[in-house]
């Protein structure tokens, strides 16, 4: 089905299942430990293996001698991979670093080996017996110094340009002009990235915890060199991804060359140590906000630098993004230069490009309000913009920012707030703080195979994955509202790469992606069921079990009874994206306490307003969203990889060292959903909400902490140490 | 993990001598950081005496007031014992202030006190690490310092000493009772019990070879308010940047002891009598010639500030 | 230190398949070595421990967690792997009435003790109060965190209602109140990268039967 018209009326408007809070249909699996993970799968074809990865112990270098005969003789040892006994590796097309390093390395903790033996503890025990020779070359590290001289990014990141800023910031009354930084984050989904490897032949099986498995299938047979017809991968359950899991890593490559080797399956999963320098991170920024208003707070000027690094062959952290739409403004630039670093592969992490730009945007936006003397509400609400800035033919095909920041500001009790350092409960300092949240709306063809058994059950089949995002659950929902079937009537497989391809789960494009696609298929099976049943022409109403045409009527089970009806069709995007801005919307609101003794910050309240189409499970999508809230207050308080720059890694490589957000951390949590629909973005008329939830929290967070203590810190995460000694004199 | 064999001990002084006899040998009790260390082949025991059978699990109360804690008591039974919880408060609060309910649960009064320091750098061991290899060098300096030590510390090593329950034993002058291979025992003071690394940071305590912590005494009460102060980047589940842990009287006068900030508790008696003078003279004679490091010169203001927490608190 | 294995340096080898020369898919001459490998089995002990009711004995490598016993060798996947250091409470389960982790336990020392997994709690059409209400309640997104933040709610109760302390009781000569700010921190061990802890708090208090 091709969507290059705005949806007209459909079925799912009767919004009879979709659109309704439904808890999961996976959920009695995953309560009660049932659901089966990557490394978890039983049914193999022979009795599995154990690998164990080694990495490289230096950053960047070649490996000079590899001496692995004391591993191959130890107790259980079945085979030892290396860069010399592989095989011929190529580089998938979503990887920057080779996955198996040698004799160059790349990265530290790049994977060098693994090791396949009967047991874990025999693999673990003998990873630690190989030695290695390196000779170690010098690198890039430190992003403040390689910034310097860093070119402009290019292709679609390349600079833009409308009117002329330069002039516009010259000539404004009133300008703001300052230096933002964010850190280097790591994903930390709770799974690790783990994969059970399985050859049957020239057949490859994988079992591995990935977002998108279609990529994953296809960067395994480009990176193993092997036909992508010989290639399943399997990912029914994920741990968790935010990004992290978006291509193929070291895991899947690992299990498979050791699966080869050893001539049975093979399972790896990746250590938690081994996570933070082995796999993705979402890089560290440095911006530079440029902003110019009139008196009266009507931007004129606005202008977004950032710079990041990646090895040599990656991109750029898009921080400036959001900066393009936000606000109106007659003369604007934005620009990213990357810089080449050794550091770990950066890459993409939930709302990569708005999750850091809105964390220094929006706190601009706060700076620039108060040197306006002007609510940070009403000058984002003056500054809105209906219409894409950079092209104002352009319209946005819903844009509801400005009621989501004034519902939010009257819910949150936005007007009881101080001027900062005015509130004290006992020794907690107490601020309020606001953030527009923003992220676009990317759509991506998305297929599904729909069945009808002769007991009138409903299969739903597509690679599509649920990373917790609710993905089984309104893929049940779209067939049930679609075919007028119950939701027990529905049957969801997912992640199985023999399966039409979909759009996966990256982007926050899935939801609605997927469940486009969905609708695709379902037409066609209900095409087929009045076909087969003989009830056309007319038009078709579905439920209860049975379809109706004029004043006939039928159970759609009868259809299938000579033998199961199968149809299988995608959904296409045509241009609308391009004759319409596709975007969600938000406004996050945040209550903190700031300990004026030790400056530790406790957050108290938060609220998010979404705007952002249909929802499809409220229950879900609410989920998504204070998920991405708590990942938000990580962002903002706590999260950083910390970076040696003279070894070149990241230090704090475990769940010790690298915080992420506590159960005492976070508060209740609310979230509204404007009701809406938007029918220029697909027939479900949804848009994403898991990455928007996470996009303005830091801002928010920040701009709470100046209102508390009136110390502004721009360089995240906001640990105590950046204004503990502003914080006024304690004895 | 390296292969190791496996014994459940019989008796104290038993598992003791074995421990000596034995090359590679070590105790077990809760696990919670010697499995961990293992794993990462930290810590390469060949042979591992479980010393979780032996009893000494009791609190029992000494003659002439103060507690005898068994080695073997769990963090969470410490803590929740009547008698800490009444007369020992920062004892309680110390513990609750540290690891996670389930770790509590396993852990033991004596393994906390033998915990290892958490620097990332002794962590790794592509790094080098005068602790984790003696002579290799410290990565620490010079490089990710924010969580290590600022006082106490050497040229050689500038790790912590992780402990919360340490931290509130030092205030509350414990001392660690322990037997030795040939059956003797003796109690060390816990002011003497961890020593500082100077040129041998592998060397972390006073225990000599085979040597076994059997209980921990606690002195009789000494009243006053008991306050465990613990400042972290995430409310709970993560390691001090600064802890104060004080027990201070009416009188304004008490004890007060820092963790985060060294290898072992830090305690300089001379500053107990400085605390009704308030936190700044206090935090200046306990860091008197402190070392910081460009990531860490903030514990200093932050131990201060917390002191000052502190003191306002037990004026309350 | 040595450079390669065998007869041919693996350095040449390397320069000859970086100029093209087909030698994908071979495997080097690792696996000859290995068909020698020494079999010296590791030290192994026995163990007999009671799961989920049932009794149970185990050959083990000595090395084996009670974690990985429970995976590998019981195959109860449930308890979930997440980091193998303590530091995430994904392995959580509940040992003679008390929660722990699995991952920093050895199995051999678990002789006689009665272990309480997720799968022990309630079966998928048969669910734990706790189950039902992480269900109601959405108190998960990818699952995988999830067992452990349910054997670690149950425990929780059970702990607040013995009169165990915590960070945030107020005065820890009292017994602590059956809050959600209690129930936060004694969960915080439990680590939900997804973010669901507004709505865990949730289906704890419902269980407890307090307001969240």
């Amino acid at each position: 089905m091709k969507f290059d018209q705005p949806a007209g009326t459909n079925p799912i408007d009767r919004m009879k299942v979709v659109g309704k809070p439904t808890t999961r249909i996976d959920g009695p699996l995953k309560v009660t430990g049932h659901a089966p993970y990557a490394y978890e799968h039983q049914e193999l074809p022979g009795k599995p293996a154990y690998g164990y990865v080694v990495g490289s112990a230096v950053a960047k270098g070649t490996i000079r001698s590899m001496d692995t005969s004391r591993a191959e003789r130890a107790p259980g040892v079945v085979a030892v991979v290396t860069h010399r006994n592989a095989g011929k590796i190529a580089k998938g097309n979503f990887n920057t670093a080779m996955l198996l390093g040698g004799p160059k390395i790349q990265h530290y903790h790049q994977a060098i080996a693994v090791v396949v033996a009967e047991t874990f503890e025999q693999a673990r025990s003998a990873a630690a017996l190989i030695d290695v020779d390196y000779a170690r070359d010098g690198g890039a590290f430190d992003l403040a110094a390689a910034k310097v001289d860093a070119p402009d990014a290019t292709g679609s990141d390349a600079p833009t340009a409308v009117g002329d800023f330069a002039g516009a910031f010259a000539a404004a009354p009133v300008q703001l002009d300052q230096m933002y930084t964010t850190p280097d984050q790591s994903h930390a989904m709770m799974e690790p990235h783990a994969t059970i490897a399985a050859w049957e032949g020239d057949k490859l099986t994988v079992w591995s915890a990935n977002q998108m498995v279609a990529w994953g299938a296809g960067d395994l047979a480009r990176t193993l060199q092997i036909p992508p017809e010989n290639v399943r991968l399997i990912a029914p359950y994920i741990g968790g991804g935010f990004g992290g899991k978006l291509f193929l890593r070291s895991d899947v490559l690992m299990a498979s060359l050791g699966a080869k080797a050893a001539k049975r399956p093979v399972k790896v999963a990746l250590t938690r140590p081994f996570m933070g320098n082995n796999t993705t991170h979402r890089p560290a920024t440095i911006q530079r906000i440029r902003l110019g208003a009139t008196k009266d707070g009507k931007l004129t000027a606005i202008g977004h630098e950032s710079w990041s690094g990646d090895l040599e062959g990656g991109g750029p952290e898009s921080a400036t993004q959001q900066t393009k739409l936000l606000y109106a403004g007659a003369n604007r630039m934005t620009a990213l230069r990357l810089a080449v670093l050794d550091l770990p592969e950066g890459n993409a992490m939930r709302a990569p490009g708005e999750a850091p730009g809105l964390m220094a945007l929006e706190i601009a936006v706060d700076e620039l309000a108060e040197k306006l003397g002007m609510d940070p509400v009403k000058l984002r609400v003056i500054n809105d913009t209906q219409v894409d800035p950079e092209k104002p033919e352009r319209p946005f095909s819903q844009r509801n920012l400005v009621r989501c920041l004034e519902e939010g500001a009257e819910r949150f009790g936005w007007a009881r707030r101080k001027a900062p350092g005015q509130v004290q409960d006992g020794r907690w300092l107490i601020g309020m703080g606001v953030a527009a949240a923003f992220r676009n709306n990317l759509n991506m063809k998305s297929g599904a195979r729909v069945r009808l058994s002769p007991s009138g059950q409903v299969t739903v089949e597509t690679d599509m994955t649920d990373i917790g995002t609710g993905t089984y659950t309104i893929m049940a929902q779209t067939a049930a509202e679609m075919m007028g079937v119950p939701l027990a009537k529905v049957t969801v497989k997912l992640g199985d790469s023999s399966f039409p391809v979909s759009a996966g789960s990256g982007g926050q494009w899935g939801a609605n992606s997927s469940t486009a696609g969905l609708y695709a298929a379902c037409v066609k099976l209900r095409e087929a069921i009045v076909s087969k049943l003989g009830l056309g022409p007319g038009e078709a109403v579905f439920e209860n079990g049975q379809v109706h045409v004029g004043n006939r009527v039928a159970d759609i089970a009868a259809a299938a009874k000579g033998g199961e009806i199968v149809v299988e069709d995608s959904i296409e995007f045509g241009d609308l994206g391009k004759k319409f801005q596709q975007s969600t919307f938000g406004a996050h609101f945040v209550e903190v306490a700031v300990d004026r003794y030790t400056g530790e910050t406790r957050v108290r309240r938060m609220l998010a307003v979404c705007a952002a189409g249909r929802i499809l499970n409220p229950t879900a999508a609410r989920s998504q969203v204070i998920g991405a809230m708590t990942m938000g207050v990580g962002g903002a308080l706590m999260e950083e990889l910390a970076v040696d720059k003279r070894f070149g890694f990241f230090v704090n490589h475990d769940l010790a060292g690298y915080e992420v957000p506590v159960h005492a951390d976070i508060p209740h949590q609310e979230v509204v959903f404007l009701d809406e629909a938007d029918d220029k973005v697909s027939p479900m008329k949804a848009k994403g909400v898991g990455e928007l939830g996470l996009c303005g929290v830091g801002a928010a967070v920040a701009n709470a902490i100046y209102n508390a203590t009136g110390v502004r810190v721009r360089d995240y995460p906001i640990t105590l140490d950046k204004h503990l000694d502003k914080l006024g004199e304690v004895v | 993990m390296r292969p190791f064999t496996y014994e459940r001990a019989t008796s104290a002084q038993d598992a003791a001598a074995k421990v000596a006899a034995t090359p590679g040998a070590r105790f077990i009790a809760g696990g919670t950081n010697l499995l961990d260390l293992m794993k990462l082949e930290i810590e390469t025991p060949t042979h591992l005496i479980d010393v979780n059978g032996l009893g000494m699990d009791k609190i029992e109360a000494i003659d002439g007031g103060g507690l005898r804690i068994g080695a073997l008591v769990r963090n969470t039974d410490l803590a929740a014992d009547a008698r800490v919880r009444k007369d020992y408060g920062v004892l309680t609060r110390a513990l609750v202030a540290g690891a996670s309910g389930q770790l509590r649960n396993k852990a033991t009064t004596a393994g906390n006190l033998l915990q290892r320091t958490r620097c990332p750098y002794f962590y790794d061991v592509n790094m080098p690490c005068n602790k984790r290899k003696p002579g290799s060098g410290c990565a620490a300096i010079g490089g990710f310092s924010r969580p290590l030590g600022v006082i106490g510390t050497s040229d050689a090593c500038i790790a912590t000493h992780p402990s919360d329950m340490a931290v509130a034993m030092r205030v509350l002058d414990a001392s660690v009772e322990t037997i030795r291979p040939d059956g003797t025992t003796r109690a060390i003071p816990i002011a003497d019990f961890h020593t500082l690394p100077g040129q041998t940071p592998h060397v972390e305590t006073a225990l000599e070879k085979g040597e076994m912590i059997i209980s921990v005494a606690v002195p009789k009460p000494k009243g006053g308010t008991h306050i465990y102060r613990k400042v972290r980047d995430r409310a709970s589940y993560a390691f001090a940047l600064v802890s104060v842990a004080a027990v201070i009287g009416k009188d304004g006068k008490g004890a007060v002891a820092l963790g985060g900030v060294a290898p072992k508790p830090w305690r300089v008696e001379e500053a107990d009598a400085l605390l009704p003078k308030g936190s700044k003279v206090v935090a200046d004679c306990l860091f008197a010639g402190a070392t910081p490091r460009e990531d860490n010169a903030f514990k200093l203001t932050l131990a201060q500030r917390t002191i000052a927490a502190v003191l306002a608190e037990a004026k309350a | 230190m040595t450079e390669g294995y065998g007869a041919i340096s693996r350095r040449d080898v390397l320069k000859t398949s970086a100029t093209g020369a087909a030698i994908a898919g071979s495997l080097g001459p690792g696996n000859v070595a290995m068909a020698q490998a020494q079999t010296a089995a590791p030290p192994h002990a026995a163990v007999s421990l009671k799961i989920n009711g049932k009794a149970t004995r185990l050959e083990l490598d000595t090395r084996t967690t009670l974690l990985d016993a429970l995976r590998e060798h019981v195959k109860l996947t449930g308890t979930k792997k997440g980091c193998d250091h303590g530091q995430c409470g994904a392995c959580t389960v509940i040992v003679n009435g008390r929660r722990i982790n699995s991952c920093l336990t050895l199995a051999v020392m678990h002789e006689g003790d009665e272990v309480t997994t997720i799968e022990g709690l309630g079966s998928p059409d048969n669910l734990h109060p706790m189950q039902a209400a992480f269900v109601e309640h959405d108190g998960y997104q990818c699952g995988y965190c999830t067992p452990g933040q349910i054997c670690s709610a149950v425990a929780v109760l059970e702990e607040i209602r013995a009169g165990v302390p915590s960070h945030v009781t107020a005065d820890v000569s009292k017994p602590s109140p059956m809050t959600t700010t209690e129930m936060r921190e004694r969960m915080s061990g439990n680590i939900c990268r997804c973010g669901a802890y507004s709505n865990i708090a949730e289906a704890m208090a419902q269980v407890a039967g307090v307001k969240a």
